[in-house]
């Protein structure tokens, strides 16, 4: 029978039916940082249970660590302390840990894949609600909260019920200037911050069909924004290439072997879906958002919306943004003048966002009242895109260049705004108070336009900015 | 395992306006630079109430409240399990509104606190009855699937499996997941990526 990614790899990591209903799922990958699991390992210890598969959990410490010196001990005692706990609970547990002497430290949904630790047809869970960025695989990737992670590390299962599955194509091609991270702001801004709950997205049609992995994995990060806490592109020879030759990735025949299996898991052509939404490439424009969720957003050359504009659900979450940015319904939200500029994230802080970024200032500098950061992905990134010569780019453009984790997304680190600061961010969420500041605000775009706002001192579209060129 | 069967739970209820409101509001996060939970509901909603000198999580008359009433996409973000464990922490024993995010909810249902839906206008009108009179005893009950209050009383959704594990006493998974090993041995065998190494 015609199935889906999403049944098949259900179906092959079901072990029983609880009494309850819900389906014991075994956990193929467990990725773990330092926050949302110290507390995991204490339920385990105080209950006596022990790591049953360490195997398969890898981990690695990106959340809270200072991106500007990361010598031990870190300056803030605190995180200090939860760096430590992750030490002993992974050295008392024989888990891998790539800390940040390893050289492969960084955030956690950049290393998996790009360790090739991250595989088609897998479960994959992590305390971090981003781990859907790993559907971009072929996988099936849910975040989940510390006592989950207890669950996992004791029994390398979770308890859950399976999800709808909505295909989502995008059809067409993209324009100059339109990338990954507007096609998934798009996805949003149509389908609701909410609209995915109870769905697993797959994310199909010819733009996915030609976006690299590293595309594929912007779009499956910010799946949760849109609520559905699996998002999936099916394995395809492009998943298959980035794969070939990573370090945990089988190696030699047995790759080989992989790789049928890999593509077996893909949905069957005339697979059903519980729903299906279309989306057409062309329509697509640079997106800012200008609110308190991503699904509050605009295309750049369009202006603010009227609280008038909505039903009465509605008006009250526009005024509610409006007042809290700062900004008049009715601008244009191009021209909002910005004063930190954030390159970074586990949804855009890769080689080829770093390309990108790098491509709109070389030979231009940062506005003088913008304070502008990249922080790549992970070591790796940051090690490839010194062999390039982009950290001369940012560096010379008046950009700092820093080491990797996640920073500014969440402000866990001293990476923060201060007081209103508006920020320009290639991170996913413009919660109120999200980078740090509890007045702080933030405007989520795409590295090239976050590149492009630093050096104007205020958003622009970026189609302007390339054809100047 | 810690059983503990939850069928009722009866209080005052801590209304909470708002769509969206996401765990970044509900537990900021450089309170989660810590290796415990201990303490989190010093910090509920902090950032929010320091803007809000109105805002009901700090009004000493829901003090006590051992219900949230809120509206819709509540808990959604990040999938920190500060956040529940902060109101969990505060005394609020269940919440009430018309959605939750799926990996909020997945916590509340691990921490014990049932998250019950009700429609936009139910949910509306619980959190102007507890607005207007505080002291408004509410009781929900999971057997009746219903909520009930000065003289309101509305039926409440759950999705069935939450509902048999707070029923049974079995909303803290670990324990059943181990029951069967042999099962789990057994899934772990036939998966052929745990076996290229």
């Amino acid at each position: 029978m015609a199935e889906t990614l999403f049944k098949k790899v259900w179906d092959t990591h079901t072990v029983r039916r609880l009494p309850n209903g819900q389906t014991q799922l075994f956990i193929g990958l467990h990725l773990i940082h330092e926050v949302t699991t110290p507390q995991a390992f204490d339920m385990l210890n105080a209950r006596g249970w022990t790591v049953k598969y360490p195997a398969r959990t890898v981990a690695t410490v990106d959340h809270i660590v200072p991106t500007r010196d990361q010598r031990r001990p870190f300056a803030d005692l605190m995180a200090e302390d939860m760096l430590a706990a992750l030490e002993r609970n992974c050295r008392a547990a024989g888990i891998k840990l790539l800390d940040i002497a390893s050289g492969a430290q960084g955030i956690v949904h950049v290393i998996g894949p790009e360790l090739g630790l991250t595989q088609p047809g897998m479960t994959i869970a992590c305390g971090d609600s981003h781990t859907s960025t790993h559907g971009a695989f072929g996988a099936v990737a849910f975040g989940i909260g510390t006592s989950q992670v207890r669950d996992v590390l004791a029994s390398q299962c979770l308890a859950l019920d399976p999800l709808k599955v909505r295909r989502i194509r995008v059809n067409g091609r993209l324009s100059p200037g339109v990338y990954a991270k507007d096609v998934i702001l798009e996805i949003i801004r149509r389908l609701g911050v909410n609209g995915g709950v109870g769905y697993a997205y797959e994310y199909a049609g010819e733009v996915v069909s030609r976006m690299t992995m590293d595309e594929r994995m912007t779009i499956c990060n910010m799946s949760i924004e849109g609520g559905a806490r699996v998002g999936y592109v099916n394995p395809d020879d492009t998943t298959i290439e980035y794969l070939r030759g990573r370090k945990y990735a089988p190696q030699g025949d047995a790759f080989e072997t992989a790789v049928k299996w890999w593509r077996s898991n893909a949905s069957d052509p005339d697979a059903a879906y519980d729903d299906e939404v279309e989306i057409d490439a062309a329509a697509i424009r640079p997106t800012v958002t200008w609110g308190i969720n991503p699904g509050q957003s605009l295309y750049v050359d369009e202006r603010l919306p009227h609280p008038s504009d909505a039903g009465a659900e509605g008006r009250s979450s526009i005024e509610e943004a409006l007042a809290f940015m700062g900004l008049r319904a009715g601008e244009p939200i191009s021209g909002t003048r910005i004063d930190v500029a954030f390159v970074g994230s586990c949804t855009n802080a890769r080689l080829s966002d770093l390309r990108e970024a790098a491509k709109m200032i070389r030979g231009r500098h940062v506005a003088p009242h913008v304070r502008a950061l990249v922080v790549p992905g992970s070591q790796a990134v940051r090690a490839a895109a010194e062999r390039e010569g982009l950290d001369q780019i940012f560096t010379a453009a008046g950009f700092e260049w820093r080491g990797a984790g996640c920073s500014m997304c969440l402000a866990m680190n001293p990476d923060k705004l201060e007081g209103r600061e508006i920020c320009a961010s290639s991170s996913n969420r413009n919660f109120k108070g999200r980078q740090g500041s509890p007045t702080g605000r933030t405007l989520l775009m795409s590295p090239a336009m976050v590149a492009a706002a630093a050096v104007a001192g205020e958003v622009v579209d970026v189609r302007e900015v390339s054809r100047a060129d | 395992m810690p059983i503990e069967r939850i069928t009722t739970i009866e209080g005052t209820a801590l209304p909470l306006r708002g769509d969206n409101i996401d765990t970044d509001r509900i537990i900021p996060a450089r309170f989660l630079r810590a290796i415990s939970f201990q303490g989190l509901q010093e910090h509920l909603f902090e950032d929010d109430i320091a803007q809000d000198r109105n805002h009901p999580a700090a009004s000493a008359v829901y003090r006590n409240a051992s219900l949230m009433f809120v509206e819709a996409n509540f808990g959604c973000g990040s999938s920190r399990e500060h956040a529940p464990q902060a109101i969990r922490r505060r005394g609020i024993r269940a919440v009430i509104g018309v959605s939750f995010s799926e990996i909020f909810f997945g916590n509340s249902v691990a921490l014990g606190m049932p998250c019950v839906s009700v429609t936009n206008d139910d949910a509306r009108r619980l959190i102007e009855l507890a607005e207007r009179n505080p002291d408004t005893a509410f009781v929900l009950d999971l057997s009746k699937m219903r909520v009930s209050g000065a003289g309101v009383d509305v039926p409440v959704t759950l999705p069935s499996a939450a509902r048999e594990s707070f029923s049974e006493g079995t909303w803290d998974a670990t324990g059943l997941l181990l029951d069967r090993f042999d099962q789990v041995e057994r899934v772990a065998a036939r998966l052929p990526y745990l076996h290229w190494a």
